[in-house]
């Protein structure tokens, strides 16, 4: 079993810190949900993992099993089994889905062998009939005059097919209203598996409805500052942030 | 020259359409001439070219009259680069040949250039897909050929240097007369000591149903290669004819300067395909322009990669009603490169329609310029003219300038210019890159987007070649 090991991670943009010591291990087949108010720092950990260039590690490390991801390249991290979901996903004009999917497939295969085209057609139509995507989906330029729920599918069926072995989902709700939201959740609970750790980083506890998972941290200030079962997202919800601040600057 | 034989032969196995990556036109063979007009330019050249060719009395006269227009004209850097001034036409050698007569199998070519052409690929996308070859080895075609059915529909595809003894009265009444010779200093220069490059003449009527294709090469050093092209293509028929052109990499600086003149008669269609692909040594200084009649179609895909400085914008002259022109251009600047390309469309009927669709890529200190040019006078109704050029620039110190020149004048036009600049954003490589894409093949495939709707229009066996060879392109751009 696979494990994603974050471990004391301090994360700057530019002079300013906005991670400030976050430990977490993520085991395959576990969801763990990040929840906290905006501007704490939840979306700089996920792409500090991811390796966004604009986000400065200044201490800690986070480890795939025994491989220090902080030390790869992003296609390198990718490559070894990490995939992030992204909250704005770029557009790449004039690139289908199906070629972009295709050359990301190919880039894990290396330069000596080449992808079997028909058996890689097979599986993308098998992804797609799981998540029920329409076919004509995939002639379509990556992201190129999506709508937010497009957007997001076009992750979710990027995840799927790229079977990665970990997950950080940056704000996978943002932007959809809840029939676009009902869809993509239940994508994600087509993928889960015992062979997919899954890190959900959402501002609203409604995502956690439809993706139940299995463990729920509050993040405040850069800080992991609580964490319980999916309980706790429910008393989040029925309180509010609020508290969490007035106890926080009590202690 | 530096690759093996085995590297050749794999590429040439994979690649339909050998030449165009650059490793692939990166050798030479060592190749005996029996003809070489010396180093330099002088009247004493062209009586040897024309000697050695066994030229009529009046193309000796036509290139004795566009030497004085050459040396007449200066060079012009009041708005084209000043690199041109580098180039030192007395280090220049201008001709060079083992003979003057084509083979017409390949059994015959010479061992030492046919070696060439088979490394590049050619005899094999000629039994693949093509209706006629020719491949001109520096001054003179080696080897020209067109499969027996379509000749016997009438088409004439021969070398230049042939067809003017054989064919003079069709090739003199349309030589010179799309691009006469002091068009600019460059078609003066083709016009005193051109050889090779293609004639073909389509009949009334007759489609040919597979592309014609020439390919140049460039095998010497200090040598420029001066190919005149002319097509001409009856009423209402059609062809498709391609080109494809290799240098190996010099340390000194190679030229060429052709002259392309296409003609199409009432209702006939053109299509120009080029892909050149030259050296970074190399000087491409071409002057292309076809005559549309009524009802005419001529269209230019052109794409440029490769070469120091290039300098070419093919153009229609739309003489007769409906006439239809258009230009489809995709130009890659890499490191130490200048593509200075673009589109010129000059309006001479009712009811002509022109488009110009062009994209250039600038990368590195690669810089791209786009000249367009189009003319649609007052006394003319219905005129339509669309214009398109994107940019895209990889690196921060890429460079891309635009200079649409527009002039429509009277009522009843229709006139649009679009034109963007676009940067690859940090954003979307790292996107792609968390998809498990290096950089250098995030950005091969952002470029390749950014073109696909052009490569599009290009024949398969191009098209894919054209990624190939973006992907190497692009691979020394990053880290």
């Amino acid at each position: 079993m696979s494990q994603l090991v974050i471990q004391d991670l301090h994360v700057a943009i530019g002079d300013k810190p906005v991670v400030k010591g976050v430990s977490l291990t993520i085991n395959q087949g576990e969801v763990h949900a990040i929840m906290g108010p905006n501007g704490t720092g939840k979306s700089t950990l996920a792409k500090a993992i991811a390796g966004h260039p604009d986000y400065t590690v200044t201490a800690g490390e986070v480890r795939l099993d025994d491989r220090p991801l902080l030390e790869m390249e992003p296609d390198e991290r990718a490559r070894a089994g990490l995939f992030l979901a992204f909250q704005y996903p770029s557009e790449i004009p004039g690139v289908t889905i199906a070629n972009f999917l295709r050359a990301a497939l190919q880039a894990r295969l290396g330069e000596s062998a080449e992808l079997d085209a028909t058996g890689y057609y097979k599986k993308l139509y098998e992804k797609m009939d799981l998540l029920k995507i329409d076919r004509k989906f995939t002639s379509r330029a990556v992201n190129e005059g999506f709508s937010g729920g497009e957007k997001k599918r076009c992750e979710i069926l990027q995840m799927a097919l790229l079977e990665p072995r970990f997950a950080l989902m940056d704000e996978t709700d943002s932007g959809l209203d809840i029939d676009a939201l009902r869809i993509v959740a239940d994508g994600v609970n087509k993928l889960r598996s015992s062979a997919l750790g899954i890190l959900l980083i959402t501002h609203y506890q409604r995502l956690l409805n439809y993706i139940v998972p299995d463990y729920v941290h509050v993040m405040y200030d850069g800080r992991l500052v609580r964490s319980g079962g999916k309980d706790l997202a429910l008393e989040l919800e029925a309180r509010g942030y609020g508290w969490l601040k007035k106890e926080l600057a009590h202690a | 020259m530096t690759d093996s034989d085995n590297h050749g032969n794999a590429a040439l196995a994979e690649s339909p359409v050998a030449g165009i990556d650059q490793s692939v036109g990166d050798f030479k063979y060592d190749v005996k001439y029996d003809f070489d007009a010396g180093t330099g330019l002088s009247e004493r050249t062209l009586h040897y070219i024309s000697e050695a060719k066994q030229e009529a009395p009046w193309i000796r006269e036509f290139r004795l009259n566009a030497l004085k227009t050459f040396l007449a004209k200066p060079l012009p850097t009041h708005w084209a680069s000043r690199d041109l001034e580098n180039i030192n036409f007395d280090k220049i050698r201008y001709y060079l040949a083992q003979g003057q007569k084509p083979k017409r199998t390949w059994d015959e070519v010479p061992a030492d250039i046919k070696k060439t052409f088979e490394r590049l690929g050619i005899p094999e996308q000629e039994r693949k897909f093509l209706a006629g070859v020719e491949a001109q080895f520096d001054s003179e075609a080696a080897y020209s050929n067109i499969k027996e059915a379509v000749s016997k529909q009438g088409v004439i595809f021969l070398n230049s240097s042939e067809a003017l003894k054989t064919h003079p009265e069709i090739f003199r009444k349309w030589f010179g007369k799309v691009i006469p010779t002091s068009d600019n200093k460059f078609s003066a220069l083709n016009s005193a000591v051109f050889s090779g490059g293609s004639f073909i003449y389509v009949p009334p009527g007759v489609k040919v149903s597979h592309p014609l294709q020439a390919y140049f090469r460039i095998n010497a050093e200090n040598f420029g290669q001066f190919e005149r092209t002319l097509i001409i293509v009856d009423e209402g028929s059609e062809v498709t004819y391609m080109e494809g052109c290799t240098a190996p990499k010099f340390s000194t600086s190679t030229l060429h300067s052709a002259v392309v003149e296409l003609v199409a008669l009432k209702g006939a269609k053109i299509q120009y395909i080029t892909v050149q692909n030259w050296a970074p040594n190399v000087f491409n200084l071409v002057t292309k322009r076809g005559l549309a009649h009524e009802e005419a179609e001529i269209k230019w895909i052109d794409c440029n990669i490769g070469s120091r400085l290039t300098i070419k914008y093919p153009g229609v002259v739309l003489r007769g009603r409906k006439a239809r022109g258009e230009v489809i251009s995709i130009a890659l600047a890499n490191d130490g490169q200048h593509q200075d390309t673009g589109a010129k469309m000059v309006h001479a009927a009712d009811e002509t329609t022109s488009t110009i669709v062009s994209k250039s890529i600038s990368v590195g200190q690669g810089r791209a310029t786009y000249r367009g040019l189009v003319h649609i006078p007052r006394h003319l109704k219905g005129c339509k003219n669309n214009t398109e050029c994107d940019a895209l620039l990889i690196n921060t110190n890429s460079r891309t300038d635009t200079y649409p020149a527009i002039t429509v004048r009277g009522q009843d036009h229709a006139a649009q210019h679009e034109a963007s600049v676009s940067k690859v954003s940090e954003e979307m490589i790292f996107y792609m890159q968390s998809r498990g894409l290096t950089e250098a093949q995030a950005m091969s495939l952002a470029v390749n987007g950014f073109v696909n709707d052009l490569v599009r229009q290009f024949p398969m066996e191009y098209s894919v070649e054209l990624k190939r060879l973006i992907d190497l392109e692009m691979e020394g751009s990053v880290g």
